[in-house]
């Protein structure tokens, strides 16, 4: 079954040769992408069917030589985390393919372009997830900044040059210390074996028994880039703008994929390969996290536009998939790894549904907006229900994980949980005011008063303001989100069935048992 | 009387090995039988006639190096002419490298179709500013001196990276930079500035000379010889001064320094990166550097690898004031030529570093590290350079910065490819300017100089903000209203262009093959 994944990445390489050749006609280009994505994700699920989550640490790899000089091989594979990881992105694509439909696009821009980059933004990610070798890795972590520069930069909002420059220097800086640590691992390994690799399995076991200076060292080199990435407070103010530049199908990737790199990497690189400095650092790495969630929570109640209200959200929820991770229990950790593909299903409808409010006022200002209930009943509920999923309510998907990362992180660390736990209370806070403010109370703003008004009652008469509810085409891509948020709310078993082996791996990789005896399946 | 003719009798002509050092004296030759076609030959026929006598000398020359390599050769090297010339593996490796960067640069100087006639002047001993220099500005024609000029700079180039002693490096060094600076001085375009530029070098380049032979000097009086081999056996263990070897260490470094353009002695740079014509700029920036870069390293690892805990720390700072330099003052830069010759300051840097991490050879050593890099930024330049040429206006090129805005709109394929190459500059994966940081950062890992290597790191990372400047410069801005038009290339600059952004590519997906060569041997000692 190995060949799934390599058409996983290829797949989407292909759509974006052909979709290439399709600027002349936009409709075209759509249904080509879209079938491609739909494709990939026919894909994904085989993969999920494939991956054995009792089986070997990496499964279904496959590698070829790339650089022998220096042991570099293309070589990939997936772990239970990647595997979710990979299932996500494969999800989000074509919804974000089918949300941004109709969307208009800045002047002398075609579909065709915008299409070829978002697919092969998804062919970079499922690669840098799927990555086994630590050269590749950084290699992939780069380049995938370079699809998402011209996505910002070409298509977003007013201040896109600056918000893709800034995204891109962030991560690029970040990638580049990263590279010093790798390097720095390669030589060690080179130093113990008489012959350089770049191979993951291969480092784990030389670098992980490093000294514990050097291992600070490397894992400080490696962590920057991935806290840039997640992103952590203080090294998250890309984010917002990119977030809020980036057209709104873009925003669902940098918030709900891209970001994910990091913690992935945290998961992936940083725990298993340097132990004893996870350890030690932990401290410092559970500060920044409970610092995220507090700080990213109040901003995010104080914001007045809707997508640096959803870049605070995310940094709030960052925090907690930080906190799961370095409070080295299985509950957590399991919590920490659902969470990150919650967040991305949540926040991604959020996103979405915030899309198509903004698609109808025409602006993405919370103050443009009130008694949107009125005239738009259904947006409204799928508005009330992606918020309350990013709040964690019970039912959803998110609170599964959200529970499982307090619970677990509590025993071995009761005060940085106790703190964290205020970021739920304030997460009610925010999301339920911002849902106050646009969709209930009196009509406010231009586009709704003259909707209410009857089509085109204000100002000029060719211009149609009427705001209508969700339409099918809405519906369709919401749909998928709305059972999932649920179903995996009710049932998760399948899900942390596929990742609590791996975590249980990378814990027992750092070497730290459980303080209490997690029962089995939970 | 007799001692006179006891003298000469033991004067012997030095042994030539033809084969190994035929690849310089086909270059030197052909240079000369250049020259005499210049004097013979009626002025219409010298422009075709020169271009092809270049190009077939850097085709033979290619071949006979090629001939030479693959034949059974000493594994070591060998030393030929009295042992002032070594051919050893890094040799012939800098000579292929230098002669397939000449090759391109020879077809950007040679391209007609961009500005008519050529981006060199017709006559150059007008004075700018008449109606003379007028009349033949918009006149077809050329300086055809350009073509043996470049060849003599070329061979004295090869010349320079073979030396295996000081004297004849110093001879190489003049043979070398006297062409380079009357070629700055042609440009057809801004004569002025070109002109200024050309005196600029020659002041600074003759001071840098001088530096280099009064080391030469120093150091001939430390160790009673200017052979390599024979300074760094003087320095293995004896009771002399320490001094004479230090300061003429630093006086004949501080000469190959200002040919490498690695700051703080890069003053000259800027100035003459824009005044020069581009194709000249080409040249210098790719085969400049590899030669000057060549030389460093032979002297470092022949002279004085046995005394590099006393230097280390100097050049170690110097690579660092390079890389801030280089990556500070490039992103204040409004010009694309000064931006570049800012980012070769930087890019210096980094191969200084690769130069003083003396590791044991092999594939992943210093000094294949190095010559990959220059090998890899070389083609990225000239590449680079190539496509400057194109973007112009009423007055020449259009190399403001503001006059490149929304180019993407216009012609989407120059605006990819310098895309690439800017990225490729910048270091991104999957170009070869990634691969040539990578080995040179392996290699100075592998030497202990890792606070060099996160410097040089953060320095990309500043670099890479100027060099984003022009893509979203290009991408995301509205074109200006009375903006540059891309001229359509002719034959040899689209070849040039395509080698040099092909080879970027190729090196960046699969750079084992070069990698391999460059480790093959190590210098001749």
């Amino acid at each position: 079954m190995t060949w799934v994944l390599i058409a996983l990445l290829v797949v989407p390489l292909v759509g974006a040769l052909v979709v290439t050749f399709l600027r002349k006609d936009d409709t075209k280009a759509k249904l080509v992408a879209l079938a491609f994505s739909l494709v990939e994700l026919v894909l994904a699920g085989l993969l999920w069917f494939a991956y054995d989550p009792d089986g070997d640490r990496i499964q279904l790899a496959a590698g070829v030589d790339w650089i022998p000089a220096f042991g570099v091989r293309l070589s990939f594979g997936i772990d239970g985390i990647a595997l979710v990881m990979i299932a996500v992105i494969a999800l989000l694509i074509p919804l974000v393919i089918g949300a941004g439909w109709t969307e208009k696009l800045p002047a002398g821009r075609s579909q065709g372009g915008y299409l070829a980059l978002i697919l092969v933004q998804e062919a970079v990610t499922v690669a840098v997830f799927a990555a086994t070798d630590v050269f590749l890795f950084y290699v992939l972590f780069e380049v995938m900044l370079i699809p998402m520069y011209f996505l910002i930069g070409g298509y977003g909002g007013a201040r896109r040059q600056y918000a893709a420059v800034k995204f891109f220097l962030y991560s690029f800086l970040g990638g580049l210390i990263m590279l010093a640590s790798a390097i720095g691992a390669y030589a060690m390994a080179s130093d113990e074996l008489g012959k350089g690799t770049f191979d993951w399995a291969t480092l784990v076991t030389v670098v992980r028994d490093a000294d514990s200076t050097t291992q600070t060292w490397l894992f400080l080199g490696f962590f920057l880039a991935f806290a840039i990435k997640a992103p952590l407070v203080p090294f998250h103010t890309w984010l917002p703008d990119a977030a809020a530049e980036a057209p709104i199908g873009v925003t669902v990737i940098v918030v709900g994929i891209l970001d994910k790199v990091g913690t992935f990497g945290m998961l992936r690189y940083l725990l298993p390969m340097f132990p004893e400095a996870s350890k030690n650092l932990a401290p410092f790495v559970l500060v920044l996290a409970v610092a995220g969630v507090l700080y990213g929570s109040l901003l995010a109640t104080g914001q007045r536009d809707m997508k640096r209200f959803l870049a605070y959200v995310s940094i709030a929820h960052f925090g907690f998939i930080a906190l799961g991770i370095f409070s080295f229990t299985s509950q957590a950790g399991v919590g920490s790894v659902s969470y990150m593909l919650n967040h991305s299903i949540s926040t991604g409808m959020l996103i979405l549904v915030i899309g198509m409010v903004i698609a109808r006022g025409g602006s993405s200002q919370i103050s443009d907006y009130g008694g949107m209930s009125k005239v738009a009943p259904l947006l409204a509920g799928m508005l009330l229900l992606s918020g309350l999923t990013t709040l964690s309510l019970p039912g959803t998907n998110s609170f599964v994980s959200e529970f499982l990362v307090l619970i677990g992180s509590f025993p071995t660390q009761p005060v940085h949980t106790i703190l964290a736990t205020v970021g739920m209370v304030l997460a009610a806070l925010y999301v339920l005011w911002l849902y106050q403010r646009m969709m209930t109370g009196p009509l406010r703003g231009d586009a709704l008063v003259a909707a209410a008004a009857g089509p085109g009652a204000v100002g000029d008469p060719e211009k149609k303001t009427a705001i209508g509810d969700l339409d099918k085409r809405e519906i369709a891509v919401l749909a998928p989100l709305v059972v999932i948020v649920l179903a995996l709310g009710f049932y998760p078993q399948p899900v942390l069935d596929v990742i609590t082996p791996t975590v249980g791996a990378t814990l027992t990789e750092v070497g730290v048992t459980d303080p209490v005896t997690v029962q089995e399946g939970k | 009387m007799n001692l006179l003719v006891a003298q000469a009798q033991t004067i012997e002509a030095p042994e030539i090995d033809y084969g190994a050092t035929a690849p310089v004296l086909i270059v030197l030759g052909a240079a000369c039988i250049s020259v005499l076609l210049e004097a013979l030959l009626p002025k219409h026929q010298r422009w075709a006639v020169q271009l092809v006598l270049s190009l077939v000398t850097l085709v033979g020359a290619t071949g006979a190096l090629i001939l030479y390599a693959t034949s059974e050769r000493p594994a070591q090297g060998v030393a030929t002419l009295a042992g002032a010339i070594a051919v050893d593996s890094p040799s012939l490796f800098l000579w292929a490298t230098l002669l397939v960067l000449a090759f391109g640069s020879i077809l950007l100087i040679a391209d007609r179709s961009v500005e008519p006639g050529g981006a060199f002047v017709a006559q150059a001993a007008i004075r700018p500013g008449t109606i003379q220099d007028r009349a033949q500005a918009t006149k077809t024609g050329m300086q055809t001196e350009v073509f043996p000029l470049t060849l003599f700079a070329l061979g004295g180039m090869m010349t320079f990276v073979a030396s295996n002693d000081l004297l004849t490096m110093f001879i190489a060094l003049e043979v070398l930079s006297l062409p380079l600076y009357l070629l700055c001085g042609l440009a057809r375009r801004r004569r002025l500035l070109s002109q200024e530029a050309a005196v600029k070098y020659f002041l600074l380049g003759a001071f840098a000379s001088a530096f280099f032979l009064y080391g030469v000097a120093l150091l001939y009086g430390y160790a009673g010889s200017v052979k390599l081999s024979a300074i760094a056996s003087a320095a293995a263990g004896t009771d002399r001064s320490d001094t004479l070897l230090f300061a003429g260490f630093g006086l004949l470094v501080v000469g190959l320094l200002f040919k490498a353009a690695v700051g703080p002695f890069h003053a000259w740079t800027p100035d003459v990166y824009q005044g020069a014509p581009t194709p000249i700029t080409a040249f210098m920036a790719a085969c400049t550097k590899v030669a000057a870069f060549g030389g460093i390293l032979r002297v470092l690892t022949v002279a004085f690898q046995n005394t590099q805990w006393e230097w280390r720390g100097v050049l170690y700072g110097v690579a660092v004031v390079s890389m801030v330099i280089g990556a500070v003052l490039g992103l204040t830069q409004t010009d694309v030529k000064r931006m570049i010759a800012y980012s070769s300051v930087a890019h210096a840097g980094f191969l200084l570093i690769g130069s003083i991490a003396l590791t044991p050879a092999g594939s992943a050593s210093g000094v294949s590290a190095t010559m990959f890099y220059l090998l890899a930024y070389g083609f990225t330049t000239i590449a680079a350079f190539g496509i400057v040429s194109l973007v112009r206006n009423s007055d020449g090129e259009a190399t403001h910065l503001s006059q490149w805005a929304g180019l993407a709109k216009r012609s989407p394929i120059v605006a990819a490819v310098f895309t690439f190459l800017l990225l490729a500059l910048a270091g991104i994966p999957l170009t070869s300017g990634f691969i040539g940081k990578f080995v040179v950062f392996s290699a100075a890992i592998d030497a202990g100089l890792t606070p060099l290597v996160v410097i040089a790191l953060v320095a990309s990372a500043v670099a890479a903000f100027f060099y984003l400047r022009v893509i979203v410069l290009m991408y995301f801005s509205d074109p200006a209203p009375d903006g540059p038009t891309v001229t359509v290339p002719g034959a040899f600059t689209t070849i040039a262009i395509t080698l040099g952004a092909v080879v970027t590519l190729v090196l960046g997906l699969w750079p084992t093959f070069v990698l391999d060569w460059a480790g093959t041997g190590t210098f001749l000692s």
